[in-house]
Order: C-alpha cells, then structure tokens, then sequence
C-alpha cells in the first residue's frame, strides 16, 4: 500500500501543524484537562473536521484512506484530540451524508465539515455498551416535535459539542425496528451535561454522561424515517473503527519513536541501551507491528472507499490495531525504565490515552462477534 | 476469591489470621477512607505512620529487644495483602521493612539500638536512595559521594524515584565512600534527613499510578552525617548489603503482586455476575467465562509459587534467583490479568472510579522498580 501524491501531500501539511501546535502542549493538556479549541480550529481549516465530506457539503471532498492517514497523524501528537476530530468525522459527518436531507445537510453537515460546529454522538446508554439494541432513551412524538427522555453514557464531546446525533425509542413495541435517529443541537432546553467521567487517559477530551429531559426536538431534525436509527448507527461505526484504529497506530508511532530516541542516547551498563540486544529486538517487533497494523487499516479503508463491503476488514483493523497499541506502548515505558512511569516523558500519558482505544466504537470482544459472525 | 481447597500454606496459621483480622479493621479505618486525599496531595498522612507503629504493624518482623513485635515475613505478607485488597498503593510499608532488614541484618548493635524502635513505632519513616538520575537498575555507575572529613562525612549527589521520599526521616543512602571503581567503592549510609543542613527533598514525581506513594527526587549538597553513620560500621560493603536484602525486596513485591491478580478477578467475577449484556449476566458468555478461568488458573498457579517463596523467605532460605523468578512473573502477570479484567468492564473500566482502572494504572510500575524485569531475567539468565 502506497500514498497517493495527493495523500502524502495531506499527511505532510496535517504532520506540520500537529508537530509544531499540538504535541508541545499534549502534556499540558492532560494535566490541565484543557480542551484545545484553538487548535481544533487550526485541523479545521486544514480541512480535517470532514475528510471525506464532498466540497459542496463544504467538506475536504477526500476518502476513508485519507481520513486514516489524518488521523494517525494528530493522535501521533495527541490522542485526545484525535478522538474529537475521529467523532465529528465518523459515525457524525458520514451520518449525516447518507442520511440527512439537503435542508438537514445545510443546516448541520455543513458548518460540522467546516469546523463550525462539533459534534457528539449519543449510543451508548449506562446499562447498555457494545449492544446497539437495548437502548432505553424514549422520543415520544407530541405535535410537529419529539420529545426525548433518558440517559446517554460515555458521550466523546458531550459538553463541548454544538450538535449531538441522539438514538432513541419511537416504538417500543417494535424493538431494533423502534429505534429512530435524532440531530439535537445541544442548546435545546432539556439536554443537560449531567457529569463528565474521570478517565484513566484523554483528558483533554471531554466524555460526558447527558441527560435528556423533556427535550424538545422539532419533526425536521429527524433523520430518515421512524425506525431507521439502527441502520443508522450501525452505518457510522464501520469507519469510526478505521478511525479508532488509524489513531491506534497515531498513538503506538508516538510511543514508539519516544522509545527509540531514548534508546539511542540512554547509556546502561556501559552502551547505548539500543546496543543490548533485548532493547533493539523489541524495537524491531514494534516497529513491525505498527507496519503491520497500518496495512490492515488502509486495507479496509481502501475497500470502504472502492465501495466494497469492509465490515469485517474494519472490525480487523479495529481490533489489530488497538491491542497492538497498548504492546507497543507498554514495551516502551519499559524501554524508559522508572522515567517512563513518570510525567516527565510522553509514553506516560500515551500509555494512559490509548487503552480506551480496545474499548471505544465496539470493544474488542465486540469486534472478535463481528468477525466471527463473517466467518460463520 | 472462592477459597481453594488446593492451599499449601504453612505460613497462614491461626495466629497469623488473628493478625489478619485486625490488620483488616485498621485498614478499613485508616487507610480505605482517605485514599482519593492521600492521592490528592501525592502523600499519606504522617499520624499513619504513628498509627501504625503503635498497633504494632511497623516492625512485624523485627525481634522485641529492638520494638519489634518478634513476627516474620508472613506478618508482613498479610499486610500488604490486606491494603491490597482495598487497592491501597500510598502506604509503602515494604520500602520501610526492607530498611528495617537492612539495620537487623547488617547493622552494627549501637545503630540497631537506635533506629529500629524508632522505625517500629513510626516516629521516623525510612526510605533508600539507590537510584541517580540517569542511573536506573544499573547499580555499578553510583555518583553520589561521601568524603571523609574528620569526624564526618560529606555528602554529595542526587537520587530519584525513592519511594517515602517526601515523609522520609531516615534514608540508607547508597554512596561512593572509596575511589575503587565499580561495586567496591559503595557503602550504606543511614542519613537523618531532620534538621539537616544541604539535604533536600525535590518534587513529589508525577507518576502514572500510585499517586498517593510520595515518590521523590532526594538531593545532598554538602550534607554532613557523622562517621558512625556507614551501615555495620565498615566502609566498601554497601554493594553486598545491597544484595543480601533482595530477595526479601523481591518477595515483598511479589506477594503485592499476587494479591493484586487475585482482587482483580474477585473484582471482576463480581462485576461479571451482575452486569447485563445481550440479555443475560457477563459472565455467561463464554469469553468472559474462558478469560476469567484462565486468570484464575494462573492467579492459584502464582500464590502456590509464592507461597513456596514466602515459606522460604521466613525460614531464611530464600535465594536471590528464585527471587528475581518471583518478582518477574507475578509482577508480568499482575499486569496481564488487570488488563484482561479491565476489558471486560467495557467503557466503565476506563472510568476511574472504577477499581479495576486504578489498579491498571498502578500495576504498571511493578515491572520496573525493586529491579526492571529485564534485569530480573539477567540475574536469572547468570544462573544457567
């Protein structure tokens, strides 16, 4: 797998911004729990809040394969950030693509493409994580409006979100089929930022628990018909796992290289610690893996955008990619000895950042039903 | 955990489960109510220390005759399973205790007599400064210095990661006392860091877990501590000290370790029981089911290893290989079993009000300090 010139020329101009205004203040961030709007703003006019959304939904008009490519790039400075920008382009932008209406692409794709608005999405419920069905939020309809009750959980952007996709039960009698998909702006009355969750890494994105009370959404923020929510859903989490993984690898690259430069000028024993043989092969299975990892994920990005299905590939990706991440970044705290356990060196705070990536847009027990149920 | 019938443990008499208990009650009082503070200002309260030592809880194993309540390693051990078990990380009783064997073992009677009833009743926490910034596990490259001067040495350098560094009152202070290169150089220093003019605590370090363990950068400049102060009185010996008590460091860290995978499963069947998925309990599913009694295969198969370990240890046969086998296997699958527990808490085991992801986060560090483990498996590798 190669990159395209057009590619190459948007990883060299995202790595620039990344490297130069967002992994300097990764550190900060994490201790400050600091929310980087500014440089949101900056990966927005460089095109990357809606990779894949066509110039006249005001997107960068790319693919999927450059979407992978982006997003390694910023989690390579900030995992945090990275998840942000992961949310607002997929399941958010690509959402809205296929399934909103011109009025609904015009009020919302657009200004979400352009980094006007950021967006959140709202599946998960406490009871309920990986399982799509189950959900419990209720939109009952009263006159031209739905009304919303209950509770979204794990909510990437909850508080600092402008527009949040919301999933909820239209028909509760008709179980999968009763589930209806909702854009809310989150200014209504009745959508309330009811805690924001104490994470072990991520700091810098917020992840909010929402309530919904009495939250009154007009009939034209609709998505599709009654009863397409799922369909919905389930559309957005095919390239929000080659988001998750892209990130995954973002993560594991920072971590790595952190690793190897510090291996170069440490000095134990005598040498370089690169030089002991037990470091420099641990350096190369790393290396390997990340290479490895990065073939599958353009692999299923390739397919997604030659239109081919990729449900399985992704799910691949996805779970590849992830727990590939925690090894790389495991085996480099360990290169940095004690001064990796501390603050002071970055594989800290990556170690901490990318865990949740095994967990987030499907666990990896969920991606595991997925590729089984492909194979049976 | 559900008891196995399978337990070979001489160690755990009845005399020893007393203890347990109230062992347990002081926990529950005085460590598990306070840990978010504690975590918070990146230390314990100094009056648990007091608290401790007057319970009788700092000197399980140090003879009467020096304050100590005549115990041994199995005394220890149930303390620092029972602070396990409320996943306490602040209270570093091990670093205090392996002093404590350090002053037993290699002291010189008058130093005995002094410290060691001081350290049982917590008037004074102890502490060692083995590493140097830029030195890690690599102990031969010591820089810190102590110049004899008349009655006094004078002592120069700086050390990290010490564990009870910001509490600490007395620190064994590894040091250069000779011009001989290598290991044969270095004694044992015991400095009072009270009222003690160049010596320095630096900032609390900011570590991925075990936020509440008052982990420090020490410095010296010019630190004066008297000629009696070099650990059994002889100058050169530090390195051989050093070693003697690794096997006890090692154990100590292992039996953390083991207590630690066994709270996970318990934590996580827990979880597992309740929590709904797919319309029946977690813990039906076959993955869940396989993950969980695959960890509690290896957690009974790592207790039988390390109770073999602490028998040793109590009957002063505990070698320096086996030691380093312990520390690094319980302490590689500490960190695997926490993460396979940690999955199947979902997006909740990423929270941290959860247990399970404190204990990731404070699990991390056991492969690196008391030795990392990859010179664990030097040593080990040496013996074949």
């Amino acid at each position: 797998m190669r990159l395209t010139d057009e590619q190459r020329a948007v990883q060299e101009a995202v790595r620039a911004y990344v490297q130069a205004e967002i992994a300097p203040h990764a550190a900060e961030w994490d201790r400050t729990h600091h929310f980087p709007k500014e440089q949101l703003r900056g990966l927005a006019d460089l095109g990357c809040w809606g990779i894949a959304v066509p110039p006249e939904w005001d997107g960068a008009g790319l693919d999927y394969s450059t979407l992978s490519v982006v997003l390694e790039e910023i989690a390579a400075g900030d995992g945090a950030t990275s998840t942000v920008v992961s949310v607002n382009n997929c399941p958010v932008c690509s959402i809205l693509m296929a399934f909103a209406n011109a009025a609904q692409k015009e009020r919302f794709l657009k200004p979400l493409a352009r980094g006007d608005m950021l967006g959140a999405f709202c599946l998960t419920e406490p009871h309920v994580g990986s399982e799509a069905g189950g959900l419990r939020t209720t939109a009952r309809r009263d006159g031209d409006h739905y009304v919303l009750n209950g509770v979204k959980q794990f909510v990437t952007s909850g508080k600092n979100a402008d527009v949040a996709i919301v999933m909820a039960v239209t028909d509760p009698d008709a179980g999968k089929k009763g589930i209806s998909a909702f854009v809310v702006p989150t200014a209504t009355p009745g959508y309330t930022v009811a805690r924001i969750e104490e994470k072990l890494g991520q700091h810098a994105s917020d992840t909010a628990q929402i309530l919904f009370e009495d939250c009154r959404v007009p009939l034209a923020n609709r998505l599709g018909e009654e009863g397409m929510g799922l369909k919905i859903a389930l559309s957005g989490l095919e390239g929000g796992r080659i988001g998750i993984a892209s990130q995954s690898i973002g993560m594991a690259r920072a971590a790595f290289a952190a690793a190897l430069a510090y291996a170069k000028e440490r000095v134990a024993f005598g040498k370089p610690i690169f030089e002991h043989q037990a470091v420099q092969f641990r350096l190369a299975e790393m290396a390997t893996q990340i290479e490895a990892a990065r073939q599958l994920v353009h692999h299923a990005a390739a397919l997604k955008d030659a239109g081919e299905p990729c449900l399985k590939e992704a799910a691949m990706a996805k779970l590849f990619a992830s727990e590939m991440a925690e090894r790389v970044c495991s085996a480099a705290i360990q290169i940095h000895g004690g001064y990796g356990y501390t603050a002071d060196f970055p594989v800290e705070r990556i170690y901490r950042d990318v865990r949740v990536c095994q967990i987030y847009e499907g666990t990896s027990e969920v991606q595991k039903i997925l590729i089984g149920r492909a194979l049976a | 955990m559900a008891p196995s019938t399978f337990q070979p443990t001489s160690w755990r008499t009845p005399d020893i489960e007393e203890y347990r208990a109230q062992v347990r009650r002081f926990v529950a009082t005085e460590v598990a109510p306070h840990q978010q503070r504690w975590a918070k200002q990146q230390h314990v309260d100094r009056e648990l220390w007091n608290k401790a030592g007057a319970l009788g809880m700092l000197a399980s194993d140090v003879p009467s005759e020096y304050g100590g309540s005549d115990g041994n390693v199995a005394h220890q051990t149930v303390m620092i399973e029972e602070l396990t078990a409320v996943g306490d990380t602040a209270f570093s009783i091990s670093v205090h205790a392996i002093v404590q064997q350090y002053i037993l073992k290699q002291g010189t009677e008058e130093q005995k007599r002094r410290y060691l009833p001081k350290l049982a009743s917590g008037e004074m926490v102890g502490a060692i400064a083995m590493t140097e910034p830029g030195g890690g596990s690599d102990l031969q490259g010591v820089r810190t210095r102590a110049e004899r001067q008349g009655d006094h040495w004078v002592l120069n350098g700086a050390k990290t990661f010490i564990s009870n560094g910001f509490l600490a009152d007395l620190v064994v202070v590894v040091a250069r006392t000779g011009t001989e290169p290598g290991a044969r150089g270095i004694s044992l220093l015991l400095v009072e860091t009270k009222d003690r003019p160049g010596y320095r605590v630096g900032r609390v370090l900011e570590k991925l877990g075990q936020k509440g363990q008052d982990t420090c950068e020490l410095f010296f400049e010019d630190v004066h501590v008297p000629a009696d102060a070099v650990l059994g009185g002889e100058t050169g010996r530090g390195f051989y000290q050093l070693m003697t008590e690794l096997p006890y460091e090692r154990t100590l860290i292992a039996i953390s370790a083991v207590a630690a995978v066994e709270r996970a499963v318990q934590i996580t069947a827990d979880y597992a029981r309740e929590r709904m998925v797919f319309g029946k309990p977690l813990l039906e599913m076959q993955n869940t089911r396989f993950v969980l009694a695959d960890a509690k295969t290896k957690a009974l198969v790592a207790r039988t290893f390390l109770d073999r370990c602490i028998e040793a240890l109590a009957e002063g046969r505990m070698d320096s290989v086996t030691a380093s086998m312990a520390k690094l296997w319980t302490t590689d699958l500490q960190c695997e079993v926490i993460d396979d527990c940690l999955q199947l808490f979902g997006g909740y085991g990423y929270m941290l009000e959860y247990p399970i992801a404190q204990m990731y986060a404070d699990a991390r560090v056991q492969r690196i300090y008391g030795g990392a483990n990859e010179i664990m498996k030097e040593l080990i590798a040496r013996s074949l």
